[in-house]
């Protein structure tokens, strides 16, 4: 139909609209979970370790219990019938015995396990309870640092439950016939997301309907439903999840974690609404660690600079458990490390270890912050070597746009890695022009000629996005002409509201304000698969297209018939159904809605309804890919690093709101800075945790922010579905260790200066001095 | 993240507040005005005072006024009173409103007290810097009356003073400065409003273009803030520049007994000392060249 034909066809996709879920959030009449109250609700605090590694001798109760207002004070014993807490499907097998008990079992494994559960009438009441539950403990040597030998976890069972190995080609080949070989010893520090709203919890069995209830429900709703039906052993139609407003989640909230089955067994138990809201001291401790990891790697090349071959061997500090990913972000790491190179062969060894720390999982570009440090690193070192500009040696390098799509031979999250599209020499191109790297590496010389040191750097990075396995949206157009849309996915704050009702006003024909999308409800839609690895506009983005194409399919031709119209010559504008040729009476949706209801005779013999499911497939992800750019101030006296300026490059397929993409990119990257240069978990020589404060775990703040430009691309959208959409959620993070360490390297005019993240003002005096005493 | 259960206690005079810290003094009572570090403290629950004395509704600790030769600060004086210039205390006023603005953010200025920071006595308070550094006199108030002791003497380590368990900090006394001293202060921390890994504060008076009575001193490197009278002794007479300055950077890297912990070795400690006084002997410099 062609476009000229219908003048005032509003688009939604592509435009930066404003978020529809705003209104509350902004006036303060959100509902996050600590707002949350049932009648009669007791509440739960839970009593953690103080030790990261030792045997339990005795947990005393009596004088907690005694308590005015105490209602049960439960250990590990009283919770026997309930199973550790599972993690999803993975290929790799032989994880079970390193799952975590809800509450410990004869051994606590890190500062901060949960060990007991003191249940009160009251929040200070239970607070001051704990605190009197007495807990002898025979304390062991921790184990710390993954690099060292693997002690036993359990008899029989090694504190390194799996090595995963994956790769392709004649590695030993290459390293035999190579012209040089590059080797790098490379760290990542300990950090994670620290949402501005902790996690929190209310269970509540409803008697009546004889349904557990769980409020505070996030990120993958209906997997955590169907866990936690097996665990209690009820039907999954007698478990229904919630969620609220959620204050960022970032990858750690919204999985399984012990205070999940805690409170739902106590509510099972008691049959009284439980309530838990983590303090902030407690998510510094209890919330899934990320990140840490050591790599050794080395390449071979030609003397071109040309990679033949790529040897990596990953050291992955997984801390006390094994938690609802598996061994998913050690796997994942040497699945994705290659980013935008052709690697003729290569070969990793990712060795996945239980250290007494908390235990580990995903956090916003799991394994790619990491990867995109080392493999960048690496190109450096390539360049270095060779005297070669490492601009050069990437592009050199490069994936070709007619190689795609592109079989790695690898897989990462349960599936094969097909890059699907990507122009990386056009983007790297663009990027350059985009923030001006001629001028900008001009003026930092300068600068640098004057005396300070100031450096920019450059990290190129592939993301992933777009996890399937499928996902389903109801829609529904209501009586009014509204829109409808229940989906299984679930918002953690990022806009997606927002997007989905983009896509489904634009594929009908009505604005984007008469699209209610709702979410985080189990009990309204049977399947969901959640929001985490940049899936959500992907998945229900199309799934809404999908269901949105039919449901104006269906409005045209019931539109046709009572108007008397060939469907071919209408068009939906605003809500409003009219003929292309601009005569001749209108139906809006709302009318139509209503003569497809179910005693309607204009009806006929349609499905009652103007509503539809549809579903999105999806085997593969897809692949978003982009450039950081970022310019430091190093000052040598004190090794403070001054991030002043910062560039990203995006091409994410289709943006359906630009600043939406935008906003997601720069609060990613504020995240990214925290990894590169200050945010670390950091535990003593006893396993003693340091950073359980926000004094001692230090987050950017807006004064650390350098301004950030963001150039959005959409040059290769994706063939995986017609939008061509791609994610954007973690694109901020990715590279901003690599850009952020190469920058400092150029500041001080010294090459692979950086081996280790974050790159603290103490880092960079101890590396000062080694490498002077190097040069002497 | 709530303290544990306490009584709060507020006395309208500073007659019953000594009273009540006569009572619960040695039971582990403690003093409250601002708040700002004791209450995370409780919060965390790392302090566990079981009584407080809030000391906010006594009027006349509230005061702020320049006597014979000294400003005056009562306990309850907020850091925020020193945002602006203090013009009756002229340079000392001066020196005051440049350092405030290191102390952690904006809201917590409001609230949380001079003295309260001197009786909390972390190495890295900006306060605690300032007084050993100018010589601040404080007055001790019991039940037994008052007590006056030189900021040497109350300091006694990190979070350590010697304070008396009865007694309340209720006025710091910092001696007024010259018309031609000059003053520099720098703090070097990770984020804007951080505690100190490092700072100095400098004062000197300029006489012929030599420096005369200078009072050098470091925070946050040692246990408490110190004067360090071999550097100042290094500056005494000499022409403030880069070569002395230089001269006083060795000397406090010399002179320091710098800290360490899980994350700053000490030698990071003590290469800072020295570039922070020599970067507020910059300031000092430049600071008075209009």
């Amino acid at each position: 139909m062609p476009e000229r034909l219908r003048p005032n066809r509003k688009r939604f996709i592509g435009e930066s609209v404003t978020r529809l879920e705003d209104g509350p959030l902004v006036t303060g009449r959100a509902r996050f979970i600590a707002d949350l109250n049932f009648p009669h609700q007791l509440h739960a605090r839970i009593v953690r370790s103080a030790y990261a590694c030792g045997q339990i001798l005795s947990i005393d109760v009596r004088e907690a219990l005694a308590v005015d207002g105490v209602v049960a004070v439960w250990t590990a014993a009283d919770m026997a019938n309930v199973p550790n807490i599972p993690f999803r499907a993975t290929a790799i097998q032989g994880l079970g015995p390193y799952t975590q008990p809800p509450l410990a079992r004869d051994r606590v494994r890190y500062v901060g396990e949960p060990v007991a559960v003191v249940i009160a009438e009251d929040a200070y009441v239970a607070e001051d309870a704990a605190e009197l539950v007495i807990i002898e403990i025979d304390p062991a040597d921790p184990y710390l640092d993954a690099f060292g030998a693997p002690p036993e976890f359990a008899p029989g069972h090694s504190c390194e439950p799996v090595v995963i190995n994956k790769g392709y080609g004649d590695v030993d080949g290459a390293f035999a016939d190579a012209h040089r070989v590059i080797e790098l010893d490379l760290s990542i520090g300990r950090h994670s997301a620290i949402p501005m709203e902790t996690r929190g919890l209310i269970a509540r069995y409803d008697e009546a309907r004889d349904v557990l209830e769980l409020h505070g429900a996030a990120k993958r709703p209906h997997w955590n439903r169907d866990q936690l039906a097996d665990l209690f052993k009820l039907s999954p139609s007698r478990v229904e999840l919630y969620e609220n407003h959620v204050g960022g989640g970032f990858g750690v909230r919204g999985e399984l974690y012990p205070e999940d089955l805690i409170v739902c067994f106590a509510t099972l138990k008691l049959k009284r609404s439980i309530k838990w809201i983590e303090d902030r001291r407690e998510h510094l401790m209890a919330a899934n660690q990320s990140r840490e990891q050591r790599h050794l790697v080395r390449a071979a090349i030609d003397a071109e600079g040309r990679i033949g071959a790529i040897d990596e061997i990953l050291y992955h500090d997984q801390g006390a458990y094994v938690r609802t990913h598996g061994a998913r972000v050690a796997d994942m790491t040497i699945g994705l490390l290659l980013g935008p190179y052709r690697v003729p062969a290569y070969r990793a060894r990712a060795h996945y270890r239980l250290t007494n720390k908390t235990p580990a999982a995903t956090y916003r570009a799991p394994g790619r912050f990491e990867g995109s440090f080392v493999r960048e690193r690496l190109i450096e070192a390539i360049a270095n070597d060779l005297r070669r500009d490492p601009i050069d040696i990437r592009r050199l390098n490069f994936i070709a746009p007619e190689e795609m799509p592109y079989e790695r031979g690898l897989s990462a999250l349960e599936t094969e890695v097909v890059l699907d599209s990507g122009d990386y020499d056009g983007l790297l191109g663009k990027a350059l022009a985009f923030a001006d790297w001629d001028s900008l590496r001009a003026k930092a010389a300068e600068r640098r000629s004057a005396g300070e040191l100031v450096g920019i750097g450059f990290g190129m990075f592939v993301e992933k996005s777009g996890l399937g396995p499928a996902e389903m949206v109801d829609m529904t157009v209501e009586t009014d002409g509204s829109v409808t849309i229940v989906t299984g996915a679930a918002s953690l704050g990022q806009g997606m509201e927002t997007v989905i009702a983009q896509i489904c006003a634009d594929t009908i024909g009505t604005d984007y304000r008469r699209i209610r999308v709702l979410h985080g409800d189990t009990n309204r839609i049977p399947y969901g698969f959640g929001a985490h690895a940049s899936r959500v506009t992907v998945m229900t983005g199309e799934a809404t297209r999908r269901a949105a194409v039919i449901i104006r399919a269906k409005a045209l031709d019931l539109a046709a018939e009572i108007l008397g119209v060939d469907a071919a010559k209408l068009d939906i504008i605003d809500g409003v159904v009219l003929s292309l040729e601009g005569a001749g009476e209108t139906l809006d949706l709302g009318e139509i809605a209503r003569h497809l209801g179910p005693t309607s005779p204009l009806r006929k013999d349609r499905e009652p309804g103007l509503s539809t499911v549809a579903w999105y497939h999806s085997k593969h992800m897809n692949y978003p890919y982009g450039v950081h750019i970022a310019q430091v101030r190093v000052d040598m006296e004190t090794g403070q690093v001054a991030v002043e300026d910062y560039a990203v490059a995006y091409d994410v397929g289709r943006a359906i709101n630009p600043a939406l993409v935008e906003a997601q990119i720069v609060g990613g990257l504020a995240q990214g800075i925290g990894g590169a240069l200050f945010e670390e978990f950091l535990y003593d020589d006893n396993g003693q945790p340091l950073s359980v404060t926000f004094a001692d775990y230090r987050m950017v703040t807006a004064s650390e922010m350098p301004p950030v430009k963001v150039l959005i691309l959409e040059d290769a959208p994706s063939p995986l579905n017609p939008l061509g959409i791609k994610g954007a959620g973690e694109g901020g993070v990715n590279a901003a260790g690599a850009a952020i360490a190469s920058a400092i390297d150029d500041a001080l005019q010294h090459p692979g200066f950086v081996r280790q993240l974050p790159v603290t003002p103490q880092y960079i005096r101890r590396r000062l001095a080694e490498t002077r005493a190097l040069d002497v | 993240m709530k303290a544990a259960p306490f009584t709060l206690h507020k006395p309208g005079t500073l007659e019953e507040a000594v009273a009540l810290l006569a009572e619960y003094g040695e039971d582990g009572g403690l003093v409250i005005a601002g708040g700002q570090s004791l209450t995370p403290m409780m919060a965390l629950r790392v302090a566990y005072p079981p009584h407080l004395v809030d000391i906010n509704a006594i009027e006349k600790l509230s005061q702020l006024t320049v006597g014979d030769g000294f400003l005056s600060i009562g306990a309850t004086v907020r850091h925020a009173q020193f945002h602006r210039h203090f013009v009756e205390a002229g340079t000392l006023g001066r020196l005051l409103s440049s350092v405030v603005h290191h102390i952690a953010h904006y809201p917590i200025r409001q609230r949380g007290t001079f003295c309260g920071s001197l009786a909390h006595a972390d190495p890295s308070s900006e306060w605690c810097l300032v007084a050993a550094t100018l010589g601040a006199e404080l007055r001790l108030t019991s039940t037994s009356g008052d007590r006056l002791v030189q900021i040497n003497d109350f300091l006694d380590g990190a979070m350590s003073t010697t304070r008396e368990p009865s007694e309340i900090l209720t006025e710091a006394r910092l001696p007024l400065l010259a018309e031609n001293t000059r003053f520099g202060f720098y703090e070097f921390n990770r984020r804007a409003g951080d505690f100190a890994l490092g700072m100095a504060l400098v004062a000197y008076d300029l006489e012929g273009g030599k420096i005369r009575n200078a009072r050098i001193g470091v925070g946050g490197i040692e246990e408490k803030a110190r004067r360090l009278a071999a550097v100042e002794a290094a500056l005494e007479g000499k022409t403030p520049d880069s070569e002395a300055f230089a001269a006083a950077a060795a000397a406090t890297v010399a002179d320091v007994d710098a800290m360490e912990d899980p994350t700053t070795s000490a030698q990071y400690r003590r290469d800072l000392s020295g570039v922070v006084v020599r970067r507020a002997l910059e300031i000092a410099q430049t600071a008075t060249r209009f």
